[in-house]
Order: structure tokens, then sequence, then C-alpha cells
């Protein structure tokens, strides 16, 4: 029954699921230099979607386009249902950012920094607005320095009040740069808490980082960027099975293995004097195990190693300090 | 993540009313609790009391010396609010104008809070709006604060009497006081398009000391080309042409034609260079 009803707001549903955001195409260039290539983003509403990629690979110049501060050359946005940059007045009050880092103004303190922010917001009470501002400090754990100016904060005083900002109303969709820059490993879980707060409210939630450990205990969704092109995204298990898993068969007779299980059909990845390895295996372990047993192959030990986000990450991003471009 | 009852919720966004009211509220704050703006209006003050201090101590300077006013400012006190203002109209107010206009939309580029108040979201053209009616809030403040400490160090130092006009005539105080007011009006105008200016350049960068900077300098050129007599031809369209033009408001018969006549430049300066700030504004890319 709901589901009719999202499906009636169309272009937001793909596959029966509604989107938060969609972009198709999305394309900015500055100069020569291509910074966000073709991308075109599926965030379903209720997600916890982690934006992944190494520095550089365009993952804020895709949220500064989303959020309408930047002009596209190409391609569309959906935002909760609304074109962007078009819908902006209509759309944003629902979007609470955090975009390359917090930023307030330092001679002021936390608090007046909020009471500015909500000030300007013209889809808010301001007969709420002390309420609302005290409850978002208090979320993040900043009530007891909220008067102590912006310029005292520590870096993680800081990106705490820039969460506070994302949440000084009710929001849909967080969208949310980078949030545990510069958090000690308290903070860091906090913010894990939150986001996972956020997300059982019904907020969908897009979290770039870089700190791959961090998005894969809280994402349900990932999308990893890199050179400014969308290279993988879907559901978190999804985008790691495409990964390719390794089963390494250690024995004494290799040749005799490989042959066993090419016949079986299996990808043979490398072969030494002790072991071989079989690429993605189609088929289960214990049945492998069986087959070569049969074959009069010695099997010393049989181990699957599955990747890490990690691993996938690596593997289409590339390795060192190199920037892609 | 259930899906479909998650869906899309009703897009419905109440504004409230009076929201210009909260945000220029909150811009004044911003603009007059800023200890640099506070201290650059203490020492606009400080102009009219050290020419009163300096007049009174040394008395009037012979054969009508010094700038103009200064003459006259022993028989009457107000005079002292016209004298200040002359004094600062070349540099100090034009100086205290471009570091808040300057600031006003760099200063928020650099400090980054660009991005949060358009995210929150405040449409460009808003926000521009609200931010020149901090400056132009400030520049009346500013003027204001010359004037009005001239007159009343004026008053302290000399008296107020019936003001002798430049033609000669004798007005009534009352009636010098509100071409006082006249007068605080011509230099507010006078300035704005110092302001506008001063708003362009400050969305072109998001290093305030740059617009800043640029708004003074384009202030000097004006008097440099306006001291070539070679180029007189051009000199009624520069900004500084008719700044001091506001004499004539002193004498008996006022020429109110002529007055208007004198606010056009400003005015034409104000709307250029406010149209050219809009349009920047609301064609950037925000990379701040």
């Amino acid at each position: 029954m709901t589901s009719t009803a999202a499906t009636a707001v169309s272009p937001l549903v793909v596959d029966g699921l509604p989107l938060a955001i969609r972009t198709e195409g999305l394309t900015r260039r500055f100069g020569q230099h291509v910074a966000v290539d073709d991308v075109s983003l599926t965030v379903p509403q209720g997600a916890v979607y982690g934006f992944l990629g190494p520095n550089g690979s365009g993952k804020t110049t895709t949220i500064r386009l989303l959020l309408g501060l930047m002009n596209a050359h190409g391609g569309t946005i959906s935002l909760l249902g609304g074109a962007m940059p078009e819908d902006a007045a209509r759309v944003l009050p629902r979007v609470g950012t955090l975009v390359e880092g917090p930023a307030f103004h330092p001679y002021l303190s936390g608090l007046d920094n909020l009471r500015r922010l909500d000030a300007y917001d013209a889809s808010t009470d301001p007969a709420t607005s002390s309420e609302r501002i005290a409850h978002a400090l208090e979320r993040v754990g900043l009530s007891a320095a909220a008067r102590k100016y912006f310029r005292r904060y520590s870096l993680g005083m800081k990106q705490r009040l820039g969460l506070a900002a994302a949440l000084l109303r009710p929001r849909d969709l967080l969208i949310l740069d980078e949030p545990t820059n510069g958090l000690d490993p308290q903070g860091t879980r906090e913010v894990r808490t939150l986001i996972r707060e956020l997300a059982a409210d019904g907020s969908t939630v897009l979290v770039s980082s870089h700190l791959l450990a961090e998005i894969e205990q809280v994402a349900t969704h990932v999308g990893i960027m890199s050179a400014g092109k969308l290279l993988r995204q879907g559901p978190l298990a999804e985008v790691i099975g495409s990964a390719a898993s390794l089963l390494r068969i250690d024995t004494t007779d290799p040749a005799l293995a490989v042959s066993v299980l090419q016949r079986l059909g299996l990808v043979v990845g490398e072969h030494t004097a002790d072991h071989v390895s079989v690429v993605s295996p189609v088929m289960p372990v214990e049945d492998v195990n069986a087959a070569l047993v049969s074959a009069g192959v010695p099997v010393r030990g049989l181990l699957v190693e599955r990747p890490t986000l990690e691993d996938l990450f690596v593997s289409l991003t590339g390795e060192g300090f190199d920037v892609v471009r | 993540m259930s899906s479909a009852d998650l869906a899309v919720r009703p897009a419905v966004e109440v504004a409230y009313r009076g929201t210009l009211g909260r945000q220029v509220r909150s811009e004044l704050r911003l603009v007059f609790r800023r200890r640099r703006n506070i201290a650059m209006l203490v020492v606009l003050a400080l102009i009219p009391i050290l020419i009163g201090v300096a007049l009174k101590l040394a008395g009037q300077p012979r054969g009508g010396g010094g700038p103009a006013f200064f003459a006259l400012v022993t028989g009457n006190g107000l005079f002292l609010a016209f004298a200040a203002l002359t004094v600062c109209l070349p540099v100090f107010l034009p100086l205290a104008l471009a570091v808040v206009g300057g600031d006003a939309v760099a200063g928020e580029a650099s400090a980054g809070t660009l991005r949060y108040l358009l995210t929150v979201p405040v449409s460009r053209t808003r926000l521009l709006l609200v931010k020149g009616i901090g400056v132009v809030a400030y520049l009346a403040g500013a003027v204001g604060v010359v004037a009005l400490t001239g007159a009343i160090v004026g008053a302290l130092l000399f008296g107020l009497h019936n003001v002798v006009l430049l033609s000669g005539d004798t007005v009534p105080a009352l009636n010098g006081g509100i071409r006082t007011l006249c007068v605080c009006a011509f230099v507010f105008i006078d300035l704005l398009g110092l302001a506008a200016m001063a708003l362009f350049y400050s969305t072109l960068t998001e290093v305030p000391v740059g617009a800043m900077a640029g708004t003074v300098a384009t202030a000097i050129a004006f008097a440099v080309l306006e001291s070539v007599p070679q180029l007189s031809s051009i000199h009624p369209i520069l900004l500084t042409d008719h700044w001091l033009d506001f004499s004539e408001l002193l004498r008996g018969q006022v020429h109110v034609w002529s007055l208007l006549h004198s606010t056009l430049v400003p005015l034409a300066y104000t709307a250029v260079f406010g149209s050219l700030a809009w349009a920047r504004i609301t064609s950037a890319d925000i990379t701040s």
C-alpha cells in the first residue's frame, strides 16, 4: 500500500525501492580535469550509504553538486524527490550536512553559531529554537562547552558542533563528509552509534570516508569512487561478494590438483610447489575437497580467503600514495 | 532497512513568518558585536573629539585656514559635526566601510560558513540582501557616530547657538539640527556606492583582505583621477566627484535639485555594483 504511494512519486523508485538520492550521468570538470565523471548514484531511502574513495577521487565535489553548492556540467540530481538545485528551498531543510569539515565563526560561541544557523532557517519555528539547539548540543555531548568561543574548541569539539548543526531539526537525509575526522576512539564510536540511531529513526545517511573499517561497521550500502568515476555500488554484502575470494589448497602434488580442478571447471590462480589457489570457487569447498581426495590428491589443508572491503577498495583504487591523476 | 514504508515523507515545508527579520537581526548582531568593527566605530568617534579639543586649545585657525568648516566650529558647536564628516569622508569612513563590506561574503567564504548558510538553505539572493543590509546598517552607524559625537562634543565645548550658515543667514538651532540630519543622509548616500562596490568585490574572492584592499584601492584611484585636471571630462562620473556637495545644505537657499543630482552618481554606482554582486553570487561555485 505504502509502496504504491511511493511509486506514485515515481522517478525516485527503482526496483520497488524508494531512493533518497539519485544522480544520473553527473559530471563536473575543472578545466581539462574531470573531477566527477558520469556518476550515477543510487541511494535507497533508509540506507546508510558508505561513500568511499581515496583523497581527490571526487567524493566531496559530488557532495557539493548534490547540495547545489556547485554547478554540474552534465547529468541530473534528484534529492528526496526534488530536483537539485532547482528545488533547494524545498528539499534542503530536510537534509543535514557536514561538508569538508565543520566551519563556524571563530569569535562566536558554539551556541551563538548554532543560533545563527537556526535564525537563517525559514523552515524552523523560532519559538522552539533554544530547545532544539540545546537538544542538538546534548546529542553530541557539547552542552558543557556551548558558551565557549568556537576558536577555543578542540578538533573533536569542532567536529561535534558540525554534527550538532546537522541535527538542528529532524532530517530525512544526512550527508556527512568525513564525520569522524579528528575524533578520538570514543568520539568515533559515538558517531557510529549516532549514525545507527539516525538510520533507525528512518533517516537516510550518506557518509563519506576513507576509514574502511568504520564504514564496514555501519553501512548497508557502499559506493566506491576513484578518479572521478563511481566504480562499484550496491548493498555492502553484494559489493564485497563481487570481489574474488580465494581457495588455497595445500598439497604435495600441485600438478595433479590443477588437472582435477580444471576438470571441475574451476579457475586456477597461482600454483607453487606446495599449494594451488582457486579464484572465486563456484562450488562448495567440501565438494572440491571430496573430488581432490577421490582423485588421489594428497590434500594437507584448505583455506578460504574472503575479501574484506579493504581488499576490494585497494584492488579497485590502487595501492600506494600515488594520486591517480 | 525496511524499504517502502520509509517512502518519501510529505515534502511540506512550513515557511515561518518574519524570517527576513530573524536573518537581519542575526546579521546585525554579527556585524555590530565583532570587536574589530566596534573598534573602528570608536576610532571614528575619536576624530571629532580630537578636532574639537584641538580647536578648543589652539583657538580658531587664523584666516580661516584648515579644512572646510574648521573656522566655523568655535562659533557654533554644531559645525564640529560637519568638520568631522568632512575629515572622515575621504579616508576613514571608506576604510571602515571597505573592511565591513569586503568581509561580508568573503569572510563567510573564508571561514567556510558560506557553504553551511547556503545548505540551511538560504537562497543566494536572500543571503546577499541580508549581507547588504548588514553593510548598509554599519555605514549608517558609522556616519551617525561621527555626526553625533561631533554634535555632542561641539555642543559641550562651544555651545549650540543659532546657526550662521555659509551664506551668512542665521537659522534657529532646530533648523540647524534638521540640516545636520540631511547632511548625514547625503554622506550616507555618497558612500552607498562604495558599499555596493565592497559587497561586489566580496563576492569575487574568499580572501576578505583582497576585497577590502580592492575597495580602498578603487576609492584612492577615484581620488587620484579627481586630482588630475586634464581628466576633467570624466570627473562627473567618478563616485567621489560630488562627495563634498553637502555644503550646499548649509546655505540659506538649498538647491534641492542640484543636491538630488549629486546623489545620482552614487545611486547609479549602487545599482550597478549591486547587480554585479547579485549576478556573481547567484552563479558562483562555492568551493570554499
